[in-house]
């Protein structure tokens, strides 16, 4: 489980995060949702320690690694796998080489037992065939699928996604939203998804918190979506006509 | 005058900001094997690649800077061995050094800006700092070591070149005897010459290594930022090279 206690950020006096405080849980896919620009990946980029918070704790099953010095981070982050939302494959690497650095640069394993373990998580994300290409070869999909085998190669305990679905159609959308799903499941894992994609809200949204303007200003479960009184929420959940249809249907039904 | 202000503190800022990357570089490797494999690829990258560019330059500057001595000596009474030696002169002194690191601030300096920037905008670098890797040592270090350690083979061959495209002349021209040329070559030959432009190029190869990976590293935006990093990287290492070499010029000669 990671906790985030009034978190709050600002860039050159103005302030992105307004006071968040949220849990996110293991085994379970929480998500973090709200408009572009509303500060998504800042509150990512300070959970993982790319950004450093102003003020706040950020417990990471209990350890507070604000206060960690630097090469408890470096063992803190061997636990923490993480999807960029433009994938950042290394581009000078084939796809088994992506998978494997993380294992050459924080394992003692031989090349064959790097290789073998590379190529078991390219085989989890259904990437075989593909491990002798460049990152520039592949689709976006692949790319994404690529990049989940690469943060999960070390078995981490903590996985954060920067808006897996970003640039991606809505079928193969569905197919990562069901990778990230079940791999979180399947190790007992701490996800983070980043996302504005309303169809990865219903589908994958086991516990999600909303961020309008910096503010947390709902947090439930997919469940609860249809019951929400934020104005702000129900704005950006219903944005779209579909939505608003799927919610006079569920509410007729009550 | 606020605007003189701004100006020199925004350079100050920038050049501290330098200085703190330099000692995120200026650490242990996380891996020694990584690290000499990394360093091996780099020479290659940014030295053995540049081998052509250099041979070929110097070959054709020799050749011109003797033709221009020849023609300035109008004199009967100056021998034409003078040519030799002056072009021995001006290629050991300044230009397999100076000019060479000029020449290569472009080259190096921009491939290595782009490609460090390139990393930056597409996340790359904040991919190996959530893995636990020190992505400055990892990215910065070989290529400021490979290009270091490599650079006096270039000055070598640069000088080899310059001072073999002054003999060409001699040889396939009239302009002047290619025995003369080589006996002014030898005459009144001060070896510390090749040390001192040899020392001057390590201290140019850190320069074009560190200031084009500092702009490279420290983009913000996209890719055009990126371009205009690679821009800024090549003019502030040529004009940190020519600063350099009249300040090192004063103390080494
Ligand atoms: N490094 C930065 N410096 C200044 N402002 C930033 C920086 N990163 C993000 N911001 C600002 O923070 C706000 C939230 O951005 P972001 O977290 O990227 O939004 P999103 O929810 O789309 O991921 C935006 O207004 C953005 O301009
Ligand atoms: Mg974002």
């Amino acid at each position: 489980m990671i906790e985030a206690k009034n978190i709050i950020k600002s860039f050159e006096g103005k302030v992105i995060l307004h006071n968040i405080s949220a849990k996110f849980y293991a085994g379970k896919t929480n998500l973090i949702i709200g408009q572009s620009g509303s500060g998504k990946t800042v509150l990512m980029k300070s959970l993982v320690g790319l950004l450093r918070p102003d003020s706040g704790e950020i417990l990471y099953d209990g350890r507070d690694f604000l206060k960690y010095n630097s090469s408890d981070i470096k063992d803190l982050r061997t636990e923490i796998g993480m999807l960029f939302q433009g994938s950042a494959l290394f581009d000078s690497m084939t796809v088994l080489e992506n998978v494997m650095f993380p294992l050459l640069m924080f394992t003692k394993q031989s090349y064959a037992e790097r290789k073998k373990r590379a190529e078991f998580c390219l085989e989890r994300v259904n990437l075989k065939g593909a491990d002798k290409l460049l990152p520039a070869e592949l689709s976006g999909g692949m790319q994404k699928r690529a990049a989940i085998a690469r943060a999960i190669a070390l078995n981490p305990k903590y996985l954060f996604c920067d808006e897996p679905n970003s640039g991606i159609d809505p079928k193969t959308s569905l197919v990562i939203d069901k990778l990230i799903h079940d791999i979180t499941h399947e190790y007992n894992i701490t996800t983070i998804i980043n996302t504005h994609d309303m169809n990865s809200v219903m589908g994958i949204g086991e516990n999600i918190i909303f961020l309008n303007r910096g503010h947390l200003s709902w947090e439930g479960t997919k469940e609860d979506i249809f019951s929400s009184t934020d104005e702000a929420f129900n704005e950006f959940v219903f944005a779209s006509d579909i939505m608003k249809e799927v919610k006079d249907y569920v509410n007729r039904g009550r | 005058m606020k605007l003189i202000k701004t100006f020199i503190f925004d350079n100050l800022a920038k050049f501290g900001r330098y200085i703190m990357l330099l000692g995120k570089v200026f650490t242990r490797p996380d891996k020694w094997s990584v690290f000499f494999k990394r360093y091996i690829d780099e020479v290659y990258k940014l030295g053995f690649d540049s081998i052509a560019i250099v041979f070929t330059i110097s070959i054709f500057i020799g050749a011109v800077i003797a033709i221009q001595t020849q023609k300035n000596i109008t004199s009967p009474f100056i021998p034409s061995y003078t040519i030799g030696m002056l072009t021995r002169e001006t290629i050991l002194l300044e230009f397999s050094s100076t000019i060479m690191a000029l020449i290569l601030a472009g080259k190096v300096g921009s491939s290595i800006s782009s490609e460090i920037g390139t990393m930056r905008v597409t996340e790359q670098i904040d991919a190996l700092e959530i893995m636990g890797v020190n992505s400055a040592n990892f990215l910065i270090l070989p290529k400021i070591t490979a290009l270091v350690t490599f650079i006096p083979v270039l000055v070598t061959i640069s000088m080899v070149m310059g001072l073999l495209g002054g003999f060409f002349v001699g040889e396939f021209t009239d302009m002047f005897p290619s025995s003369k040329y080589i006996y002014g070559l030898q005459s009144y030959f001060q070896e510390f010459y090749v040390w001192y432009s040899i020392i001057k190029s390590l201290f140019f190869a850190f320069v074009i290594s560190t200031v084009a990976s500092f702009y490279g590293y420290t983009v913000k935006g996209g890719a055009t930022e990126v371009g205009k990093a690679s821009t800024d990287a090549v003019v502030v290492s040529s004009v940190t090279i020519l600063l350099l070499d009249v300040l090192l010029t004063k103390i080494l000669l």
